[in-house]
C-alpha cells in the first residue's frame, strides 16, 4: 500500500464537537484506515473537539451511537501520539484527568510549532 | 478532499476553480476525493436551474478533459444514498485508502470545506 518506503508524518485535526455533525464519526474513520499505510499518525484536538475525548459520553437521548470508545481501542492500532490543546481545554472547564485516553496536552504555540513539523494535515 | 456537498455551501465550487486554476498553472492534480457530504457532488440526479452552474456536469468534464481520478468514498456515500446506480459519469465509488494513499503519493493534499 502506498509508495515502498514513503512515510509521512499525518495530523488529523479534530475541531468538532463529537455529535451534532458526522465529522468526528466519519473523520476517525480516516484516521483508522490511515493505521494500514504505516505512516507516522498524530491527532489533535482543539476548539469543541476536545469534547471528543470527554469522558462518560451518553448519547442515548440523542439516539446516536457513541463512538467514544473507539478512541480508547487507537492505541491497539499503534495510534498513540494524541494532542489536546490547553487553551481549548480551559475554556471549556476540562481537564486533562476529564479525558478518556492519555493525551500530551500542549498550548497554541506549541501545537502550532508541532504542525509545522507535519507532512500532511486533514481536519476535521 | 471536497467535504461538502454542490449549492448548499462554496467549498466545492472552491475546490473546482482550484483545481481548474492549478492545471492551468501547469500542476497536476492525480485525484479529488469526495467524503463527508462532499459525496453529494457525485449524484447524476442533479438538476439545478438553466441558468445556475451544473456543478456535478463541471466535475465530470474536469475529470474527463484533464484524467483526474473523481473518487467517492463508499461508507459516507452508502450513509448518503449515493451508489451506483445514482454515480454521475466520471466518478467512481472506492475506500477510503485512496485518500490516504493520494496523500503519501501527492506533494500537496488540499482540504475544502468544513
Amino acid at each position: 500500500m502506498g509508495e515502498a518506503g514513503t512515510v509521512k508524518k499525518f495530523l488529523f485535526v479534530n475541531r468538532k464537537a463529537p455529535y451534532g455533525s458526522v465529522y468526528a464519526l466519519e473523520g476517525l474513520e480516516v484516521v483508522l484506515i490511515s493505521a494500514a499505510f504505516d505512516q507516522d499518525v498524530s491527532l489533535a484536538f482543539l476548539d469543541d473537539g476536545v469534547y471528543q475525548l470527554a469522558k462518560g459520553q451518553n448519547t442515548k437521548a440523542i439516539e446516536t451511537k457513541n463512538f467514544s470508545p473507539t478512541y480508547r481501542a487507537l492505541e491497539g492500532y499503534d495510534i498513540e501520539k494524541l494532542y489536546v490543546e490547553r487553551e481549548s481545554l480551559e475554556a471549556r472547564g476540562l481537564a486533562e484527568e476529564d479525558l478518556l485516553v492519555d493525551v500530551k496536552v500542549l498550548d497554541a504555540a506549541q501545537m502550532a510549532a508541532m504542525m509545522d513539523e507535519m507532512d500532511v494535515m486533514i481536519s476535521f | 478532499m471536497v467535504n461538502e456537498g454542490p449549492y448548499q455551501r462554496q467549498s466545492s465550487d472552491s475546490a473546482y476553480l482550484f483545481c481548474k486554476a492549478a492545471l492551468e498553472a501547469g500542476h497536476e492534480i492525480e485525484r479529488v476525493f469526495f467524503y463527508h457530504d462532499g459525496v453529494n457532488n457525485a449524484t447524476k440526479l442533479t438538476e439545478p436551474p438553466q441558468d445556475d452552474r451544473n456543478v456535478v456536469a463541471r466535475w465530470a468534464k474536469l475529470a474527463q478533459d484533464h484524467g483526474v481520478d473523481l473518487v467517492v468514498c463508499v461508507a459516507a456515500a452508502l450513509r448518503r444514498g449515493i451508489v451506483d446506480q445514482n454515480l454521475a459519469q466520471g466518478f467512481r465509488i472506492s475506500g477510503l485508502g485512496q485518500l490516504v494513499e493520494s496523500a503519501i503519493q501527492s506533494d500537496r493534499m488540499v482540504v475544502f470545506g468544513d
